[in-house]
């Protein structure tokens, strides 16, 4: 019988047995281990686009949904992506010379006030995993880096995150500047952050309340294709 | 087989039973257990026997968004024994759903949108405003509680490496105190140095939480 607490070999495993041991090792948040199998498979010659996608986003999904059913908590999650982010690391220069498919693009921050962020790298990484181009700007941010990161880099989302019931409500002056300005609907503007939710987003004229981070891949995707739909069959 | 299946929860204000007097002048403050030994202090030193005070667990902070049923659940379950019912607590990372519950209940909750806020006094809190963005805050209780509720609840104990993706962007501890106690110094100072942070201590006492319960009828 084998010994269960043998060392396993990752260049030994066979591509399957190796990706599912990624999804493993990043639900420990083995951050090596991810490095180690994402060259591995990269010698195999496995498409940049293909690690991303099977190894990595699907793990950080199982990471999710064990997240949302409060089977792991914010350390463990954090150390998962932080192991995701080390494999990110190695794929990002790679899918940009491979061309990898690109859902759309995303201008994220932190409201003006709130110096936290670790919402917002969660769906930041989990955003550009899903294939969108991610501008981060960071945290503590007034009204006028959103308009000026809109203008320039053209998204189709504008995310916003904020931890604290004070700064929340700045979520609204940025929604509310954008409507002076006639540049709203232009955008979907999606909310996120733990004092939030579906009502206070409604509230403030946003499109969708993001829960977590997985929640928002899934609701950008659906909100781009409705978009598209709707300005198709406006032709 | 009874039928068991609960009617939709309506959202009027539940009218509570017929109160003897003595009940009817009796009212109790449903507050965060954070805030158990300030309370306590208020009603004691103020003589405010008609007050009892009945605490939520504080590890409810951890999951704001469980306080506002958790409140409900145990005003509905004052109601037969109670003249009133205050809650102690303040917006608590709740967005607002516990003003909502604070409304349909009927009940009021002390004014603020966390305890540090309160303790600093509201107004002066707000005044502050991005000045103190990137101030941490503890108080009485989370400097005793610090071990507890910051490094075990955040896994910096079995973690440490996440540190700085918790308090990166913070420059400074502030210990807001409640009371004069050397100990809680020296605990608050450490707690800062564990989160590699710069120090500050304010003396602010209990803000507008002393006020607010000593108003309470």
């Amino acid at each position: 019988m084998a010994d269960e607490d043998e060392d396993i070999v990752l260049s030994e495993l066979d591509d399957a047995e190796l990706v599912q041991q990624m999804h493993d090792d990043l639900y420990d948040g083995l951050k090596e281990e991810i490095e180690e199998a994402v060259n591995i498979l990269l010698e195999r010659g496995w498409a940049p686009y293909d690690i991303l996608t099977q190894a990595l986003v699907e793990g950080m999904r199982i990471v999710g949904i064990d997240f949302r059913d409060g089977i792991l908590f914010v350390p463990e999650v954090l150390l998962s992506a932080n192991a995701m982010k080390a494999g990110m690391f190695i794929l990002r220069p790679l899918l940009v010379e491979t061309g990898a498919p690109k859902v759309g693009k995303m201008v994220i921050g932190t409201v003006k006030g709130d110096i936290h962020d670790i919402g917002k790298n969660l769906v930041g990484m989990m955003m550009e995993g899903a294939g969108f181009e991610v501008i981060d700007l960071g945290i503590n941010n007034p009204v006028e880096n959103y308009l000026d990161a809109l203008e320039e880099h053209k998204p189709e989302i504008l995310g916003m995150s904020a931890l604290l019931t004070t700064t929340m409500p700045y979520m609204k002056v940025v929604v509310d500047t954008m409507k002076e300005k006639g540049i709203r609907d232009d955008y979907i503007v999606m909310v996120g952050g733990a004092p939030l939710n579906e009502e206070f987003a409604d509230a403030v004229g946003a499109d969708a309340y993001c829960r977590d981070a997985a929640v928002t891949v899934e609701m950008a995707k659906e909100l781009i294709a409705r978009r598209h739909n709707q300005l198709g069959s406006s032709d | 087989m009874p039928d068991t299946t609960l009617p939709p929860r309506s959202t009027r204000p539940q009218r509570g039973p017929d109160l003897s007097e003595q009940a009817q002048d009796r009212t109790l403050i449903i507050a965060c257990g954070a805030l158990a030994r300030e309370i306590g202090s208020v009603i004691g030193r103020n003589g405010l026997s008609h007050l009892s005070l009945r605490c939520l667990p504080a590890t409810l902070h951890n999951t704001p968004e469980k306080i506002p049923e958790a409140v409900r659940e145990a005003v509905r379950a004052a109601r037969g024994n109670y003249g009133r019912v205050v809650v102690g607590y303040a917006d608590c990372g709740t967005g607002g759903l516990l003003d909502k519950v604070c409304a349909e209940e009927g009940v009021e909750r002390i004014p603020g949108p966390h305890c540090y806020a309160f303790y600093s006094g509201n107004k002066a809190f707000e005044t502050a405003g991005d000045d103190d963005m990137t101030s941490f805050y503890l108080t009485d209780f989370l400097v005793r509680q610090f071990d507890t509720l910051v490094i075990k609840s955040l896994g910096l104990d079995r973690h440490p490496e996440l540190r700085d993706m918790y308090f990166g962007n913070y420059e400074k501890v502030v210990y807001l105190a409640q009371t004069q106690n050397a100990e809680l110094d020296r605990a608050a100072e450490l707690a800062a140095e564990k989160l590699g942070l710069a120090y500050e201590r304010r003396q602010v006492g209990l803000g507008d939480l002393e006020h607010f319960i000593t108003e309470v009828n």
